[in-house]
């Protein structure tokens, strides 16, 4: 397994927020991560990430513990796509796409040819080539998402950690995304995502990992873990699940 | 590169600026000196065989009083704006000033104790209390809880304030005749009476800030995406921070030690080297520390030639620079 996390747990003032959080993802695989708010999605991420240190349980990276690596090659296994990016100052798209390529170089030296070919090879991946002399600022949120993508893909990491990559964006714009996240999969990265829909987890993605209360509650290939039971347990809500040819439906209860 | 050719262009542009500036500079004053002597001066100094065409109150001139002042005000003004951009980077906010850890309030308090106690090397002093002070906001913001930069900010007002109060306390018990007027001149800052001592003095401390920042400057980019996103890209961002911020400091503390309270200036450069040449730290710094020294040359050489007796920098630049910041933020399309 690519990255193996085992018996994570993490307080914030004795308050514990993970609680023995266990889950491996591989090579081409995208896992969904849900759970309600403050479940600890936010958490397990900044654990993931590497910026939050007084976990206990480990989080491993290609055989190395994450505790024992630099930012630098940190950098090096895992690129994070935030949520949101406002940014202070105004950069333009390619700076943007640039800056994911920081980590190839010593902290001495600006990036090279060789970077910025890097970030225009990745700004091509995600097709917003055209948008790379644009402010990054007044793109709109749908390519804002892309080009923060295009950033993490041209910081070569292996395994890419989405932070509710389609909550703030259109229904075309959220698909199209996560239809990005599927490719990249399918290229051989491992993409962990949180999301709030599971209609979109179950669609987008080859496993789930369900937390409620900072413990598991679920974790496997998405078709049968992600079931009306969980839905109750992770949300309280009511749902019907109804079967087409192509996957499944979920149908949130009305009350009349 | 278009955005990156037009950068470089602009750089370039500034460069020349300074570069003319700089050499004009040596003509203006009380005594005129034509533009021939002023360059047979300076290639004499630097050893070159010249002919001699120039009086030697011309020489003394030229060499002992305007050379050091002009290399103090280029050195102070790209100090400082280089200071205040960083550290609006820093704390990804773009009302940050190089007074905003208290090295100013520091400074300033030092050379008035050193003022009234009568200590003779005020610099010094300013500079060891600048330092001093941004050390103990540093420490003091490390120790409250929540959020690491609004901590800091409110330990630099508050400490700030503290010496602030402090400085005014001396002035209340300085000697009204003479050490009061020359504790006010000192705050109102000037570059009058700049020697060669005082350049050598700042210079150490300007090199061991500016040269550290350069070389980071495309991290300092990275900086102001906040310190998670930062540090998932692989900047080691409390290392850099710190690094920083040290660098900002020596700059800072350097400067205001040397020419009195023109912090000022390290707000609005930065800001008008942004429009000039974008946010791009691989640009925008050295934009800054050019348009800087640019800047504060251009207002010193009015301080001191516009009026019989010398208009004090600091005040010069509130009357020229606040006028100009405002229009520039009013004005249609704003600071994009």
């Amino acid at each position: 397994m690519r990255i193996s996390v085992e018996n994570l747990s993490f307080s914030y003032d004795e308050r514990p927020v993970l609680q023995n959080v266990t889950f491996a993802a591989g090579e081409g695989e995208v896992l969904s991560v849900l759970g309600a708010n403050g479940a600890g999605k936010s958490t397990l991420f900044r654990c993931l990430l590497g910026n939050l240190f007084g976990y206990t349980g480990s989080i491993t990276v290609e055989g190395q513990d994450l505790r024992r690596l630099s930012p630098r090659k940190r950098a090096k296994k895992i690129a994070y796509i935030p949520q949101s990016h406002r940014p202070t100052f105004g950069y333009t798209v390619l700076d943007t796409a640039l800056m994911g390529t920081t980590r190839h170089r010593s902290p001495f030296l600006s990036p090279g040819k060789e970077q910025e070919a890097l970030a225009w090879e990745a700004l091509a991946r995600v097709g917003a080539e055209q948008l790379a002399l644009r402010d990054f600022s007044c793109l709109s949120g749908g390519e804002q998402q892309l080009v923060l993508l295009a950033r993490a893909l041209a910081q070569q990491a292996d395994i890419l950690v989405m932070d509710e990559p389609a909550s703030s964006l259109d229904y075309g714009n959220q698909l199209r995304v996560l239809q990005m996240a599927r490719e990249l999969a399918a290229e051989g990265y491992t993409v962990i995502l949180s999301t709030h829909d599971p209609q979109q987890a179950l669609r987008f993605s080859d496993r789930v990992l369900a937390l409620a209360e900072g413990r598991v509650v679920a974790l496997g290939e998405v078709g049968e873990v992600l079931t009306r039971d969980l839905l109750r347990r992770l949300y309280h809500v009511e749902t019907e699940f109804y079967m087409t040819p192509k996957g499944a439906v979920i149908l949130p209860e009305v009350r009349e | 590169m278009k955005d990156q050719k037009k950068a470089m262009s602009r750089l370039w542009g500034l460069a020349i600026l300074l570069a003319i500036l700089f050499f004009s500079s040596f003509l203006w004053g009380r005594m005129p000196v034509s533009p021939k002597a002023a360059a047979g001066i300076l290639a004499w100094r630097c050893g070159l065989p010249v002919t001699v065409s120039w009086t030697d109150q011309m020489a003394a001139a030229v060499l002992n009083i305007r050379l050091p002042r002009i290399l103090l005000a280029m050195l102070v003004g790209g100090a400082l704006s280089a200071a205040g951009m960083t550290y609006q980077n820093v704390f990804q906010n773009p009302m940050a000033s190089p007074d905003i850890l208290g090295a100013s309030s520091g400074a300033c308090f030092g050379a008035t104790l050193a003022i009234l106690l009568e200590i003779p090397a005020v610099t010094t002093m300013a500079f060891a209390c600048s330092l001093a002070t941004v050390v103990m906001v540093y420490f003091v913001g490390r120790r409250g809880r929540g959020s690491r930069t609004m901590n800091l900010l409110l330990a630099g007002i508050m400490v700030s304030s503290l010496f602030s109060a402090g400085i005014s306390c001396i002035k209340l018990v300085a000697d009204p005749n003479s050490k009061l007027p020359e504790i006010t001149y000192w705050l109102m800052g000037s570059l009058s009476g700049a020697a060669g001592e005082d350049v050598s003095f700042i210079l150490l401390p300007l090199l061991a800030g500016l040269l550290p920042l350069l070389a980071l400057r495309w991290q300092l980019n990275l900086l102001t995406l906040g310190e998670e996103e930062a540090a998932s890209m692989g900047v080691d961002t409390k290392r850099l921070r710190l690094l920083v911020i040290l660098c900002a400091t020596l700059l800072t503390a350097a400067s205001v030690s040397a020419s009195g309270m023109i912090g000022w200036i390290g707000l609005v450069i930065p800001h008008l080297s942004r429009r000039l040449v974008g946010n791009d730290c691989r640009y925008l710094l050295p934009a800054s520390i050019l348009f800087g020294a640019l800047f504060m040359l251009l207002v010193d050489d009015i301080s001191r030639t516009l009026l019989a007796i010398e208009i004090p920098i600091g005040i010069l630049l509130a009357f020229v620079g606040a006028p100009f910041f405002l229009h520039l933020m009013t004005r249609k399309g704003g600071w994009a």
